[in-house]
């Protein structure tokens, strides 16, 4: 996994709450294989950027010049809500997204962001409200993220600090892959098992 | 003073470091959409560690139609392609599976019960978001995304950082026409869809005492769409009954041990939770969802609301937005909505009880908009068939389908046609989930039944 330590990038503003892991990426898409010639990239937010006949949607904000080279969201409260499908994250990764500030998030997809070395950055409504106004007066405009340090620098220069626990920190900045984080624990992994299985044999 | 999700977390830390556990985990579902993580595990060179803690059915992709033609027959080659790696990846790692024409196929959270597999005190997971259903029985289940789904079949565990804790007590008694699903779209209408996040939810009080499995699996499978990371019931007689026998479930000697164990798992008095919330079951009426997220739902004698008296400026502006999508204006009845389709079926209301709640409804009438019935599993409708449901449903009008997710996610190619109004009792409302532009009203078998033969929202309570 890649490790994620600062990101400078044109951010996109998200008005809407409650932005479901159906709109991200449609049930439809989840069935394609993805590979490093072909990724998740064409199908983020489809139905957001397409009509039923397949134009582009003029007005929704990914379509629009200044944020063609979108590297970060702007949304808001429960972002990811819903499917657990992890073709949400890849879609957004394969498009070139790599951090999402919001209040909150739905805990399934929190996790996957993590897992993808993507950062789900948590900021108070209030904040992320003024940044997306920020963004919608200045299209285009870049945010600067720093997670070693966990702010967040807005398009007129101040700085707001974010919150992210230290575990999901540490992954992210090393890039750390979880299965190796396991199986560090494989002795103590089978301890438990023999005590488990002692008091529950049915389940061996 | 633990509470039941605490004694199960508690019996499941591996390694406790604080700040996160190493959580084991003692049994995975699968279904046919696990192909992602199945694909990295092979690229990274790995096995499944304990193949026996594993069961795989394909539910998300089969048709429900003309089943008995086999895989080859499928139209869609990409759906083709996705039952057909289900069937190699199973049988590459060793995992059981249930495949398309298996005599015990079914939705993934229905089989979890219906086997045993799902059982009180267990930790459990599954890629895939309701798998809060299985908390029902009172086990610790959460969904998982396709790098954890990887994590769990290569090492059956997780690191997990501990979530908190809420309790939704609904004393009283439910009245006639009134069911889990209400109950569930009441308290997600109350608390909202991120009212949960971070939490697990204990359902505590009469309502669920009283209730029958199928009813507390529904509340539980739809914890989710409050934001919950898992719904949980304590284990009681009623659980104890429906476990009893099951393939997967302890037998003989073991079903005392085990039974012993199992009653241990309450919440104790006094034992403190970060979130309380209270509904009075009495006053809960028939309900169903105007908008397109599950929080917009509102009793049957409602009418549609005007965004502009929300004080919650991303609450109005998501209701302006589904009023424009679903075609539907403020001050309107909500029984004055008509319906084009129906569908009744998926992991939260396709089990036997609400099937016999729907036929209920259906005996002796005619509906009036087209609509089709998909059993939650091959056994229920094995079930339905000796009750004769089915021939009430095909009498009725209604198509008598095989088993699947089938309108739920339309991933399989049942959809709602665009612009056309479902009542479904499925669990999500989200814009194009049952197909582009399909407009969906989540609501209770009964209650969809009800839409069926009038053709409009109705309240079931006035036909039964
Ligand atoms: S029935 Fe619907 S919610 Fe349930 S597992 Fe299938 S697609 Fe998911």
């Amino acid at each position: 996994m890649e490790p994620f330590t600062k990101l400078t990038a044109v951010a996109a503003p998200f008005d809407m709450a409650n932005i479901d892991t159906d709109k991200i990426i449609p049930a439809r898409f989840l069935r394609k294989l993805r590979t490093a010639e072909a990724g998740y990239g064409p199908w983020l937010f489809y139905d957001l950027c397409f009509d039923a006949d397949g134009n582009q949607r003029p007005e929704f904000v990914l379509n629009q010049t200044p944020w063609r080279n979108t590297g970060i969201i702007v949304a808001g409260p429960n972002f990811g809500c819903g499917s657990s499908r992890e073709g949400a994250a890849y879609a957004m990764l394969d498009w070139g997204i790599r951090a999402v500030i919001a209040p909150s998030f739905g805990d399934i997809h929190f996790a996957n962001e993590i897992q993808n070395g993507m950062l789900p950055a948590i900021l108070p409504e209030e904040h992320c409200a003024v940044l997306r106004q920020q963004l919608k007066d200045q299209p285009g405009a870049q945010i600067a993220i720093d997670l070693e340090s966990q702010t967040i620098t807005g398009p007129d220069g101040k700085t707001y600090r974010f919150d992210i626990e230290p575990i999901y920190k540490e992954r992210l900045l090393k890039g750390l892959d979880d299965v190796g984080l396991v199986l560090q624990e494989l002795p103590a992994i089978e301890a438990f098992e023999k005590r488990h299985y002692e008091k529950m044999p049915w389940l061996a | 003073m633990p509470t039941l999700f605490e004694k199960i977390w508690q019996q499941h830390v591996v390694v406790d470091k604080g700040a996160e556990a190493l959580l084991y985990i003692d049994r995975n579902l699968l279904h046919d959409g696990a192909f992602h993580a199945f694909g990295a595990l092979n690229r990274e060179g790995r096995k499944t560690r304990k193949p026996r803690q594993h069961l795989a059915t394909a539910d998300h992709y089969v048709p429900t139609r003309e089943r008995d033609k086999g895989i080859a027959a499928i139209d869609d080659a990409d759906a083709r392609e996705m039952i057909r790696l289900f069937d190699i990846n199973g049988a590459e790692h060793g995992i059981r599976c249930f495949g398309m024409n298996d005599p015990q196929q079914g939705i993934v959270h229905v089989i979890g019960p219906e086997t045993g597999f799902t059982l009180p005190g267990l930790t459990m997971t599954c890629g895939d978001s309701h798998t809060s259903t299985h908390g029902a029985l009172g086990a610790y289940a959460f969904g998982i995304g396709a790098t954890n789904l990887k994590q769990v079949l290569a090492t059956q565990c997780l690191w997990q950082k501990k979530p908190k804790m809420m309790r939704i007590t609904v004393d009283g008694t439910l009245g006639a026409g009134v069911s889990g699903k209400d109950v569930i779209l009441a308290i997600i209408a109350k608390i909202g869809t991120a009212g949960g996040t971070g939490h697990v939810i204990e359902y505590a009080g009469s309502v669920f005492r009283a209730m029958r499995m199928e009813g507390r699996m529904t509340v539980c499978n739809m914890s989710i769409e409050a934001g919950a990371r898992a719904g949980m019931i304590a284990p009681d007689d009623t659980t104890f009954q429906y476990v009893a026998g099951r393939e997967y479930a302890p037998q003989g000697r073991h079903w005392e041990t085990a039974l012993t164990q199992w009653r241990a798992l309450s919440t104790d008095a006094g034992a403190r939770f970060d979130r309380e919330v209270s509904l009075d079951g009495s006053a809960i009426e028939p309900t169903l969802t105007w908008g397109t997220t599950p929080e917009e739902a509102l009793p049957v004698s409602a009418v549609i609301p005007d965004p502009a008296s929300f004080t919650d400026a991303n609450k109005r502006a998501h209701a302006e937005s589904a009023l424009r999508y679903m075609d539907l204006k403020p001050g309107t009845p909500l029984t004055e909505i008509n319906i084009d389709r129906v569908f009744i079926g998926t992991c939260t209301n396709g089990r036997i009880e609400d099937l016999r709640a729907a036929a209920a409804v259906l005996k002796g009438r005619k509906v009036k908009v087209q609509g089709w019935v998909s059993p939650g599993s091959t056994v229920v409708k094995r079930d339905a068939e000796a009750e004769g449901l089915h021939r009430i449903f095909e009498e009725a009008g209604l198509e008598w389908r095989a088993s699947g997710c089938s309108g739920c996610a339309a991933m399989n190619g049942d959809m709602v046609p665009a612009g056309m109004r479902a009542a479904s009792t499925s669990n999500r409302n989200f814009e194009g989930r049952q197909g582009k532009g399909a407009r969906t009203h989540l609501m209770s078998p009964a209650m969809a039944a009800a839409a069926a033969v009038t053709g409009h929202v109705t309240d079931v309570r006035t036909l039964i």
